[in-house]
Parts: structure tokens; C-alpha cells; sequence
């Protein structure tokens, strides 16, 4: 299945990545997706490998978890703690 | 950016007219007794001496559902009688407004009350990050413990 994938903020900046179409298996959650994610090496595997309570990830623009299980088409969005106001 | 009588939310990649939202948060034909209005702009104290100038990101469409939810929980807590609530993204200038809040009730303690809670969930829930510009240099500015229990004291 396909997911699409979103990054911002510094991690867009990190990763000179700002969107990018995944394919995945069936059933994969959040943290599945972010093993993966960290094989890119290099400063996908910084990021992802023990990815921490400064990794923030909402999927379909609600905030979720490493267990979240994903689901064809998800929007899976990964940002640092936001910083506004 | 044009104000419109029904809409709550405004993100503007343009600066704000503080103007035009004073003057829809203070419309009020008799069902509001206090309004409070907060605005936060964009500053240059001693740690920040340098400080050129800031970038605001936003993740669209998430961040408009996230101020619509804060603005519902607020409605749930108190009862308000109007809420405004804007926030630039883009570039900005040392002095310039970043985010604008404006809360109506039938008392003031209400609006004060209203207008904090908005503020104390907004820096900790929704998707806006700040870039701060030194000259050339810039650095992501990271998150503070202290907005965290800002919004934690309301759980």
C-alpha cells in the first residue's frame, strides 16, 4: 500500500525531503514505518532509528503514536514540538 | 486579509491588519461585556540580540483543524461570545505581530480566562514552527518546557 509522507520544519530542512510517496506493507503502524524510514542512512537514520519524544507524527492531520497502525493513502506527517504563537 | 463574520481563523502569509480585527472582535451588538484581545510579536531581547528577523512554517490544513478544535474546547469551557484568532507565517520583522487573539464574554473573567486558555494551547498544540534569522545565519527555534506546563495546568 501507498502512504504519503510529509516532513517540516527542521526535519524537512535535515532531510531535504518535504513529501515523498511510500509504498508499505499491509498492517506496518507508525513505528514500522519509521525502521524503514531509517534505513535511508544518514540523517533518515538519526532521525528515525530511536525516534524520541522530539519526533512529533500526526497521521490524516490528527497527532498520533508509534503504535498507530497506517492504512492505504494516510497523509503521515512527521515535525519537530511546535514552536507558534 | 479580509475579516469575515463568520470565520474564527485567519493565517496570513501577509501582515495583519490590526485594525480590521480590533474592530470584528469589538462588534458587538450588546451579547458581549468584555473582550479581551492578546497579540505576540516578534522580539528582540538580550538572548535574541542579532535577530534580524523570523520565519514562520505552518502545516496547512492541520494547523486550521487543530485552532477549530482549541476554539471548541474553549467554547465548552466558558461561555464566549465571539473568538477571533490570526497567526502570520512567512517572514517577519523584528516588532512585527506574529499571533493575534481576540475572546468576547458576558464578564471579563470569562474573556481573560478564554483568551489565556486559546494562547496556552495554541503555542503547545498547533503546527506552527519559528525559524529565527541572524544575518545570513538561521536556527530553528526549539520548544520551551515552560509552554508545555503552560498547557498542562489546564489538562
Amino acid at each position: 500500500m501507498n502512504v504519503n509522507l510529509l516532513f517540516f520544519a527542521s526535519f524537512k530542512e535535515q532531510l531535504d525531503c518535504g513529501r515523498l510517496d511510500f509504498e508499505l506493507t499491509e498492517g506496518t503502524t507508525v513505528a514500522g514505518l519509521c525502521e524503514q524510514l531509517a534505513t535511508k542512512g544518514g540523517n533518515w537514520q538519526s532521525l528515525f532509528s530511536a525516534a524520541s519524544q522530539s519526533v512529533k507524527v500526526s497521521v490524516n492531520q490528527e497527532m498520533a503514536d508509534m503504535q498507530t497502525p497506517l492504512q492505504a493513502n494516510d497523509e503521515v506527517a512527521f515535525f519537530p514540538p511546535v514552536t507558534g504563537g | 486579509m479580509q475579516i469575515l463574520p463568520e470565520q474564527e481563523i485567519y493565517i496570513s502569509d501577509k501582515p495583519f491588519n490590526l485594525t480590521s480585527l480590533n474592530h470584528a472582535i469589538q462588534t458587538n451588538e450588546g451579547e458581549s461585556g468584555a473582550a479581551v484581545i492578546f497579540t505576540g510579536a516578534v522580539r528582540v531581547s538580550v538572548e535574541e540580540s542579532g535577530l534580524t528577523g523570523m520565519t514562520l512554517e505552518h502545516y496547512p490544513g492541520m494547523t486550521e483543524k487543530q485552532l477549530a478544535d482549541i476554539i471548541d474546547e474553549a467554547r465548552e469551557r466558558w461561555h464566549l461570545t465571539r473568538i477571533l484568532v490570526a497567526h502570520r507565517v512567512g517572514y517577519l520583522e523584528p516588532g512585527d505581530p506574529i499571533v493575534f487573539v481576540g475572546v468576547c464574554g458576558l464578564h471579563r473573567a470569562e474573556a481573560f480566562i478564554g483568551a489565556q486558555f486559546i494562547m496556552d494551547y495554541l503555542k503547545q498544540k498547533a503546527t506552527f514552527w519559528k525559524k529565527e534569522h541572524y544575518g545570513e545565519s538561521t536556527h530553528w527555534v526549539d520548544a520551551k518546557s515552560s509552554d508545555a506546563q503552560a498547557a498542562e495546568r489546564w489538562a
